[in-house]
């Protein structure tokens, strides 16, 4: 008899783990869900935590107003047959309420601005855990963040006095008012939660395998038109077959040019290009060497 | 540096990786030392490292180092604006990568003395460690500090790196130097398993291909050993534990599922299987194993590190932090805690201090009863006279917790011997800690003095200034232990008083301990749980030391059922000095039950008595016996007698 473990069923084993302490040690957690398939893979993990009981905890999304349509219809849908609970933070709601200012010009992005309803809602709901899709391969500061990711009560990180983590024993212990953000699939790669949504047969947003789109090159990335985005002079929009890599706001989401319409194809591509997918598709994470560690401080995801 | 090797594994990669195994590897060690080459050429060759990233590197060295053309890799691990703007790395750092055979997981640690707590950190999950050394300075402190930690963590598999074999030519003699120094640093240490490899971080030698510079090597490149070493065996797959973690009660909301009710929690050890009884702890309460339950079906059986849900055929008051485990491989049960803890935090260890103390799924308040010594990273010197432990520091710890908590010792089970330290007014983790054995020597000077390990908390043995010797003198006989085990009406009683007897009229003090008289006053308020079994194991063994110690040779009659019980008994008179001679009265169980002396198979077999050896609980035959008695033998008491004399234990005062 062997008791070989696959290194995804190890994965998936340490992110069950992880669900469960938090539902356990925390008041009132709550699941972020983007759309995307990081929060995907999230969805399924909680299944495989709390079943055949239900979520001890809602799902909320932060909408930008600015995101992909395809992504939205695909997010009230997934919930409904999950028969969860859906929690939808406004960006549009904290501008018209004052709380932040939206940006102008052909380079706004409401990116940015999903901190503060991420927050104002974490505070509104009294949430005092909230988990993420976040992996350490994403990004060199999300490299160093904890599974169990300490916010004060401002939300913010301090990435220089950040709790040791030993084993699996996690301290989930903190004061009212301050928070964890929790992040299961620390130790997955790109290419792992391809293979998971494939072994599991996950349903994705269409956005995620070739279509056409009409697009326009900005710094040497697609980006889709919409009626909110601001074309500069010399850009002209044209017809291009893509799809996307990871599903953020439409205003900092570049495309990438592929043929592959199966998630065999995707995975196949997935496995041999040579650029990160944040590099390839984020210009959020290209404003500076530390972009994510100033945003994560801040109290971004 | 040269280009990654061939992509030819990207088919696989897509295509095969997912049924691949994932082994975590901690490093330690500074910029110097050529950690962040390595680490940049594993990721490189297999492709982990991505354009982006190297272009972001490359302008990094640019703005660092000025236009040289050197890609400084360190700025590729280390994560945080600090650590760039400082050249230095400050925190774990966790970096991926795959091929076709297996999944990789590094966490990268600074190597400084000052990062100790960080290096801990990434240890506590590694399966194998690498420790760099560079061929030109040989084996330095900063070496024997991530062994010594290495060991500590019991990281299962350690590989050595002589590292820039380049710049010494290649040369085998100083790889052999570098070895054997090194191997007789570790043989103080307890690592099972240490590959030593002879390669070139910058130029490739035998990293992921065999160099063709060192033909006198024969053993395998790094990555080649990271791929095959075998790391299945490492998890405990003996000691069936599992910590609850998580009660699902769907409730009435899931409509005909409203009775269901499990058990959720990530298997720590040995194997789980349908059907198994188990013994839920620290209540004692038993059951048996209903179904093993998943999302996608049931299982036959669980191992680690699965996550899965336990249904027990019995509806018992189960909850979090509730270990279970088999009936007769239970882990220890108690309140006081011996640990080697290593400090994490600004704020020191206070003598005396409350904190609360995590381990597994269960969180209880615990108090530092007793720093027993600090251990020098550097130089393994244990200062006995330490008064605290500061960030960074390491030493023995007592606690005293204030419910008992269920854990096995760190070196059978890391997932059931680690607990960390909260601090229960500021919340930080303050340290982790690894359960030692109760009776773990403290050391050998103390053990001389102390003759076994004191478990309470604030309690020091009084030495006395008469030793064994001078007390044997005078007496003119040793004391020792004879412990008869078997099944019950095997005929231990017999044997026992018969041994007492004959001793007793050589003018030599024997003194019987029977297992059912001690239940009448020393070991009255215990059952028969595997808790209770095992605590009347120890009652008995201390007291028949203490008998020993005074010169008494102690008869002991117990149907002590359990291996792991009579080893315990063992050990405690190894570590006292005392002689101990096991003997097996080996009754066939049809005979036992046909005596039945005390009416007791009836009452089993009549469903009276649960629990009863021999009927419907296991007796562990002994492996290796000092001495095995049969009924039919002529004269067991002369072969007990005989055992004795040939341990140097006087059985006649008569002259010879």
């Amino acid at each position: 008899m062997s008791y070989d473990i696959s290194h995804l069923d190890e994965l998936e084993s340490e992110a069950i783990h992880v669900f469960r302490e938090v539902a356990a040690e925390l008041e009132k957690p709550v699941l972020l869900f983007s759309g995307g398939k990081d929060s995907i893979v999230l969805l399924r993990l909680a299944e495989k935590a709390f079943r055949p009981g239900r979520f001890p905890f809602p799902v909320m999304h932060v909408d930008t107003g600015h995101n992909f349509p395809e992504v939205i219809e695909f997010r009230d849908r997934r919930i409904a047959e999950l028969g969860e609970r859906l929690i939808v933070a406004s960006v549009q709601d904290a501008i018209d309420r004052g709380r932040v200012v939206e940006q102008t010009g052909p380079r706004a992005s409401r990116n940015r601005l999903q901190t503060v309803p991420l927050l104002d809602a974490l505070a509104e709901h009294g949430f005092d855990a909230a988990f993420g899709g976040a992996r350490r391969d994403e990004e060199r500061a999300r490299a160093k963040e904890r599974i169990f990711s300490f916010r004060d009560d401002f939300g913010g990180w301090d990435p220089k006095n950040q709790r040791p983590e030993l084993w699996n024993v996690y301290n989930g212990r903190i004061h009212r008012g301050e928070n964890v953000r929790v992040f299961p699939i620390s130790n997955w790669t790109e290419l792992d939660v391809w293979q998971y949504i494939d072994r599991e047969g996950l349903e994705l947003p269409p956005i995620y395998f070739a279509h056409e789109r009409e697009v326009f090159r900005r710094d040497g990335m697609l980006y889709a038109t919409a009626s909110f985005i601001e074309l500069l002079p010399d850009e002209v929009p044209f017809v291009e077959t893509v799809r996307y890599r990871t599903v953020g706001d439409m205003s900092c989401t570049g495309a990438v040019t592929s043929r592959a319409r199966t998630l065999q194809e995707v995975v196949a591509e997935i496995a041999a290009t040579r650029v990160t997918e944040r590099g390839e598709t984020r210009a959020d994470d290209r404003a500076t060497e530390a972009a994510m560690e100033d945003r994560k401080k801040e109290g971004y995801f | 540096m040269p280009g990654p090797a061939s992509n030819g594994n990207v088919e696989a990669l897509a295509h095969g990786a997912a049924s691949t195994g994932l082994l975590r590897l901690a490093t330690a060690g500074s910029v110097d030392d050529g950690k962040s080459t390595l680490i940049g050429r594993l990721l490189y060759d297999s492709k982990a490292l991505f354009e982006d990233q190297l272009a972001q590197v490359a302008e990094a060295s640019r703005r660092r180092h000025g236009d040289t053309g050197v890609v400084d890799l360190a700025l590729l691990t280390d994560g945080l604006r600090a650590e760039r703007e400082q050249g230095i790395t400050i925190d774990v750092a966790y970096r991926y990568f795959a091929t076709p055979k297996r999944t990789f997981i590094i966490a990268d640690t600074p190597g400084h003395v000052r990062y100790t707590r960080n290096m801990v950190t990434g240890a506590s999950t590694a399966d194998l460690a690498i420790v760099l050394i560079d061929a030109r300075n040989g084996v330095v402190q900063q070496s024997r500090r991530h062994a010594f930690i290495s060991s500590l963590l019991r990281i299962p598999h350690l590989v050595v790196c002589v590292n820039k074999m380049d710049l010494v030519d290649h040369d085998e003699a100083v790889f052999n130097a570098i070895v054997e120094e090194f191997a007789s640093f570790a043989s103080k240490l307890e690592i099972t398993d240490i590959t030593f490899i002879p390669i070139s971080a910058l130029n490739g030698d035998n990293v992921v291909d065999r160099s063709t510079n060192m033909d006198w090597y024969g053993g395998p490149p790094l990555l080649y050993h990271l791929e095959h070493v075998h790391i299945a065996s490492d998890r405990n797959l003996i000691d069936p534990r599992f910590p609850v973690q998580w009660v699902v009660r769907p409730g009435d909301a899931q409509g005909e599922r409203h009775d269901y009710r499990g058990y959720a929690g990530q298997v720590a050890g040995g194997v789980l299987r349908k059907g198994d009884d188990v013994v839920v702890l620290p209540s004692g309460a038993t059951s048996r194993i209903a179904g093993i339950d998943t999302f996608d079906g049931e299982l036959a059986e669980a191992f680690p590190p699965m996550s899965v849900t336990l249904r027990l055929e019995d509806d018992l008051d189960i909850s979090r932090g509730d270990l279970i485990a088999r009936p007769h491989n239970h882990p220890i049960v108690s309140r006081e805690l011996d640990s080697i803890v290593c400090w994490m935090n600004d704020a020191p260890l206070q003598s005396g201090g409350r904190y609360v103390l995590k381990h597994t799924t269960k969180s209880v308040r615990a108090v530092a009863d007793q720093l027993l010594h600090r251990i020098d990273v550097d130089t393994l010197h244990r200062d006995e006279h330490a008064q605290t432990l500061e960030l960074n520091e390491i030493g023995r710890l007592r606690l005293r917790t204030s419910q008992p908590l269920a854990y096995d010792a760190y070196r059978r089970n890391r997932a059931t011997g680690g607990f960390i330290l909260i601090d229960e007014a500021t919340n930080e983790t303050l340290a982790a800690g690894m359960l030692l054995d109760p009776d773990e020597p403290v050391s050998a000077v103390e053990m001389e003095t102390t003759a076994g390990a004191p478990r309470s908390a604030n309690v020091r043995w009084e030495p006395t200034k008469l030793t064994r010797e001078a007390r044997f003198d005078a007496l003119g006989h040793g004391g020792a232990t004879v412990w008869l085990t078997g099944l019950p009406s095997s005929g231990k009683s017999t044997v026992a008083g018969a041994l007492e007897q004959r001793l007793v009229e050589a003018a030599i003090p024997a003194y019987r301990l029977d297992g059912d008289n001690l239940r009448h006053g020393l070991n009255g308020n215990l059952g028969f749980s595997a808790t209770d079994r095992a605590e009347n194991v120890r009652r008995t063994a201390q007291a028949a030391r203490l008998l020993a110690d005074s010169g008494v040779i102690a008869i002991v009659s117990l149907v002590s059922p359990y291996a792991a019980d009579r080893q315990m008994a063992r050990a405690i008179h190894d570590e006292a000095g005392l002689d101990f001679v096991e003997v097996f009265v080996d009754t066939p169980p049809e005979e036992c039950e046909r005596r039945d002396t005390k009416g007791l198979y009836a009452k089993a077999r009549a469903g009276e008595i649960a629990g009863f050896t021999g009927v419907d609980d296991p007796y562990e035959r002994p492996e290796a016996p000092d001495l095995v008695v049969a009924p039919d033998d002529p004269d067991p008491v002369a072969a007990v007698l005989a055992a004795l004399e040939a341990r140097g234990v006087r059985t006649s005062s008569e002259d010879e």
